[in-house]
């Protein structure tokens, strides 16, 4: 395998362990005990899709890389997740509005994967998939619920809207390593979209229109919150490498 | 799975091992074991995980191998499969009971549930407790990735319900 897929694995690896990290930083600061489990259930269910990509990204990439070597000594140029993964958590309908962009995402991404041509990612993308539905049913009632709900919460919703639409343009822009890996991210387009479109209207959000949206997280060129996330991921096997419990 | 008359035995061994987050449950009534091959004293296991981030897989991977070394077997060679994905629908029907005597809820039968429809109603769920039918969800998830959590208006007690899967 080349180079370049292994970055795609990569790429699908990261975007799960990064959402996963920022989901667990909710961890015993949920806004109720039910739903402090729920996001951070979701963020090990993530981090349980990341460690099979890892653990497949490290057999495609051999030279003793593991999947720990790969989540915790690579740098932040290294990563190649999109940029709204690490946006950071900002309060609980910011928190929810990111888990439901890429969890529709994603929910549309492994289910075009699960006819591709190579057998092991189907099956990641098969396994993943079942729990993605959770999630994805989840943020959509938690958005509706929200946006549908008090002044305040509406106030909210509107504003996480307002901060995170700029990110969800990345998602459809194919990096080389995507087109070369016969993903056609910019195909899924439509069934986002329109999938937002659904949940929006029944929350009475308004789908904001013309919005400049932000890339390069995808290259390695991330927003200043990466390596924040990096530090605070990494800092065991930065200090004590090879560290093991 | 691949047990037969002639592999009954290696089948039996490994209902010795339990899964450490469920201990009434061994990893055959979970359905976590997919098939055992052996060459001579080799075994081969195949074992799935029940969600991608399941914490107990290298617990029970170490575990495995230590209950076949112990009858005399090696090496043993544990393979993680994922396709196609684990189900609720793979546990046995003694696991379910063993699961209820426990004080958690066993699955439904995932056909009869498991909807994508936002808002939908909580599936009806029986109290492991009382046998009431009157309960109703808290949450839809729970200590672990596989349970979430009821509780019974009959007899007032909070219980886990293994959710299908
Ligand atoms: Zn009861």
């Amino acid at each position: 395998m080349t180079q370049s897929y292994t970055n795609y694995i990569l790429h699908l690896a990261d975007n799960a362990l990064i959402l996963g990290q920022r989901n667990a930083e909710w961890c015993g600061h949920g806004p109720v005990l039910e739903q402090d489990i729920a996001i951070t259930n979701i963020s090990l269910d993530l981090i349980g899709q990341a460690r099979s990509l890892y653990q497949y990204a490290a057999e495609l990439k051999g030279n003793g890389a593991t999947e720990d070597s790969l989540a915790f000594l690579r740098t932040e140029r290294e990563f190649k997740n999109c940029l709204l993964a690490e946006q950071p958590n900002g309060d609980w309908a910011q928190t929810i509005l990111r888990q439901f962009f890429v969890s529709t995402f994603q929910f549309y991404l492994y289910q075009s994967l699960l006819t591709h041509s190579d057998s092991t990612l189907a099956a990641i993308a098969e396994k993943s998939l079942k729990e993605v539905r959770y999630h994805l049913r989840w943020g959509s009632e938690w958005v509706i619920r929200l946006g549908d709900g008090t002044e305040e919460s509406a106030r909210r919703m509107n504003k996480a809207v307002s901060e995170l639409w700029c990110y969800t343009g990345e998602f459809f822009v194919p990096a080389d390593y995507e087109t070369a890996a016969g993903s056609d991210p910019a195909g899924l387009k439509d069934a986002f979209y329109s999938k937002v479109r659904e949940v929006f209207t029944q929350a009475s959000l308004a789908v904001p229109e013309n919005v400049f949206m932000h890339t390069g997280g995808k290259n390695g060129m991330h927003t200043e919150h990466l390596g924040f996330i990096l530090s605070d991921l990494q800092y065991m096997q930065r200090a004590y490498p090879g560290c093991e419990w | 799975m691949n047990r037969t008359a002639e592999n009954n035995a290696l089948w039996s061994y490994l209902e010795e091992v339990v899964d450490p987050e469920i201990p009434v449950l061994s990893i055959v009534d979970m359905g976590i074991v997919r098939d055992i091959q052996q060459t001579g004293q080799a075994l081969t296991v195949t074992i799935t995980p029940t969600y991608t981030g399941c914490p107990a897989m290298d617990v029970i991977a170490a575990a495995i191998r230590m209950e076949l070394m112990a009858k005399g077997f090696s090496p043993v060679i544990i393979k993680n499969s994922i396709s196609p994905a684990w189900t609720t629908d793979w546990m046995t029907e003694h696991g379910k009971q063993k699961l209820k005597a426990y004080g958690i809820a066993p699955p439904n039968p995932k056909q009869q549930v498991c909807s994508d429809e936002l808002f939908a109603p909580h599936e009806a769920v029986q109290c492991p407790h009382c046998n009431s039918w009157h309960t109703s969800r808290i949450s839809e998830f729970g200590s672990t990735a596989c349970k979430a959590l009821y509780k019974c208006a009959a007899c007032k007690e909070p219980f886990d319900y293994f959710k299908c899967h």
